[in-house]
């Protein structure tokens, strides 16, 4: 069993958010990088406790992004997996990074490939069903449960109001979000462990971007809030109801 | 040069995230100067025809039992040939959790740009612009698609559905569906309540509320304004509610045209699933706590006397005595 676990980079959620260069640019100043938290808590857990469970089982981590990228998926490598492979390319088109991963995929022969449900960045939920698309295998978006049995995969997806179980053979791409593990801290142990796992550089390979961001916008701010008196309910109800009109 | 709308269904019914998909795509049609389409796959009991009134003037449908259950590989194949085959040069569908899992696959078949979360209609004056939510709600970035065709999945509750008048002509797409490979073997819904995901108005409870045997309130009063009912993640790790209805960073993302929190502090984290709301309201008994900041009106005070007064005041409103 091989498995490709995808990892980004992104700002930590307490991260001031502003730009700059005429808004073209995010700020990144004092920002905190942290592994996305759905690739850590979610698909990379999920990942160790099937090598715990199947101790044959290997797990490669792979990252599209620059030199800067490497404190992360280190810090990946201390919860777990066998070896990182950082694609060096700088790039926020999904299909280009999509590319990139699809091509380290098929080099490496996967039986599973798991993503994050979306970058608390980009918020795309992009590159899993791209990177699917490009392999011609079958994609399970928003687990929040995943097992294997031999090579049928039994997961749980997010449906409005609701989950459904579905079965399907491997190889699959999957997304994650909660429900699919639980989040662990890395250990002494594994921190000092991952300071001498492999960590391969590769070159990109050739791949069209299909979209550019052409400028950032922060939401006009709040007009502020709008107190009520805990003795004129009514008048809030009245507030929502004629000013607001949402109820 | 059209435009095709996927219409996602569940149950042999058109989702309401379609109808505002439909919208859109008509209104771009629109702006753009050419027609609309609609694709829909599988069996569907609705009347097809009448989506016309959204403002689109034919549907294709693949009317095969292979696509009642969502194999995003062969969803992908169906609707990339039919848009295809009518020329379609825009693809619009909501980024519903359906959208989720074939808009990205549409876009690498067609290498197609896709924007995922759409919030507006693109800007077409020069080229194709689109604007999306970017870091978790705190920013907008418009985006360029640069590509022949262009995928637009528009985020849930924030185009209003557009209804005229109108009737779509009905159209078999002949396909030969392929057996699909994702097999659903349960479906567990939550029956008789307002999904969250879908809800336009949600009633939140936090930690203030002090135990899961408080909850009748808040249940009332999101059953008395046809709300879902949603709470914080401090809540769900305690048990008092399910994990479902946990929002934020680690759970749903919502955008509901009413958001009322009631005893949640207002987190960051918390904010990051909840903050696209249109409005929100905000109910602690804490003048500092951070969720004031956020909100758009609020009551400081305790929400044990501030709900029930709520409750007696929608009933007003909605002449129930
Ligand atoms: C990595 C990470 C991810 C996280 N993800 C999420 C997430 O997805 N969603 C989420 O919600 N949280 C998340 N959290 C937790 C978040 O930081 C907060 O701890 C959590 O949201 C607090 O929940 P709460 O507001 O219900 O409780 P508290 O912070 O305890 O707030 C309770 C509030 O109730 C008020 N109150 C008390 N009594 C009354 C009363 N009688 N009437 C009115 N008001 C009253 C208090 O003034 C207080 O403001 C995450 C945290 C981390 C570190
Ligand atoms: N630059 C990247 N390198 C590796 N994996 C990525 C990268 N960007 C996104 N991913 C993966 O794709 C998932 C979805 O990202 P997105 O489509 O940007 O929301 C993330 O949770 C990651 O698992």
């Amino acid at each position: 069993m091989k498995i490709l676990v995808c990892i980004s980079k992104t700002p930590d959620t307490t991260a001031k958010i502003a730009f700059t260069d005429n808004n073209t640019k995010f700020v990144t100043d004092g920002v905190q990088w942290i592994i996305n938290p759905y690739d850590e808590w979610y698909a990379l857990v999920r990942a160790i406790e099937l090598k715990e469970k199947d101790p044959s089982t290997v797990i490669h981590l792979v990252t599209v992004g620059g030199a800067d990228a490497e404190p992360i998926i280190r810090k990946a490598l201390a919860l777990g997996g066998d070896e990182a492979i950082r694609v060096n390319a700088d790039s926020s088109d999904s299909f280009y990074i999509a590319s990139q991963i699809a091509d380290v995929a098929k080099q490496g022969g996967y039986d599973l490939v798991l993503t994050g449900k979306e970058t608390i960045d980009y918020n795309g939920s992009s590159i899993g069903g791209m990177v699917a698309e490009l392999l011609d295998i079958p994609f399970v978006s928003w687990a929040t449960k995943f097992d294997l049995n031999g090579t049928v995969a039994t997961i749980n997806r997010e449906i409005e109001g609701g989950e459904e179980t579905c079965e399907v053979s491997l190889p699959v791409a999957v997304s994650c979000q909660k429900g699919v593990a639980e989040q662990r801290i890395p250990n002494m142990k594994g921190i000092m462990g991952a300071r001498t796992k492999p960590l391969k550089v590769v070159e990109p390979v050739a791949a069209d971007a299909l979209t550019t961001v052409a400028s950032f916008e922060l939401p006009p701010a709040k007009q502020g809030v709008k107190l009520v008196d805990a003795e004129n309910v009514g008048e809030l109800i009245r507030l929502l109801h004629e000013e607001a009109k949402v109820i | 040069m059209s435009v095709l709308i996927f219409i996602d269904s569940a149950d042999g019914h058109v989702k309401k995230a379609s109808y505002e998909a439909l919208s859109y795509g008509a209104q771009l049609a629109k702006q753009m100067g050419t027609s609309a389409e609609g694709v829909v796959l599988g069996t569907v009991q609705d009347d097809l025809t009448a989506l016309g009134k959204y403002g689109i003037s034919k549907v294709h449908q693949v009317e095969d039992a292979a696509f009642n259950q969502l194999d995003a590989q062969q969803y992908t194949k169906a609707i990339a040939a039919v848009a295809q085959s009518t020329g379609a040069t825009v693809i619009v569908l909501s980024n519903n959790v359906t959208g989720k899992a074939i808009g990205p696959r549409l876009s690498a078949r067609l290498k197609a740009g896709l924007v995922a979360g759409a919030i507006g209609l693109p800007d077409t004056s020069s080229g194709f612009r689109v604007r999306k939510g970017v870091f978790s709600g705190k920013a907008f970035a418009n985006v360029d698609v640069t590509t022949p065709v262009k995928i637009v999945a528009v985020s849930p509750n924030s185009f209003s559905v557009i209804a005229g008048e109108g009737t779509a002509e009905k159209v078999a797409f002949a396909y030969t569906a392929e057996a699909p490979k994702v097999k659903v073997t349960a479906t567990n819904k939550v029956t008789g309540q307002v999904p969250l995901s879908e809800a336009e108005l949600v009633v939140s409870g936090g930690r203030g509320l002090k135990g899961p045997e408080n909850w009748g309130m808040i249940e009332e009063l999101a059953g008395l304004l046809g709300a879902a009912t949603a709470c914080s993640r401090a809540v769900a790790d305690a048990h008092w509610r399910p994990h479902h209805e946990h929002v934020g960073q680690t759970g749903g993302t919502i955008t509901p045209n009413l958001y009322i929190a009631v005893g949640i502090s207002g987190a960051i984290q918390h904010l990051a699933g909840v903050n696209r709301s249109k409005v929100i309201v905000v109910i602690n008994k804490d003048p500092e706590a951070p969720f004031f900041k956020a909100a758009d009106y609020g009551i400081v005070g305790d929400a044990f006397e501030v709900v029930p007064k709520m409750i007696q005041e929608v009933k007003k409103l909605k002449g129930i005595a």
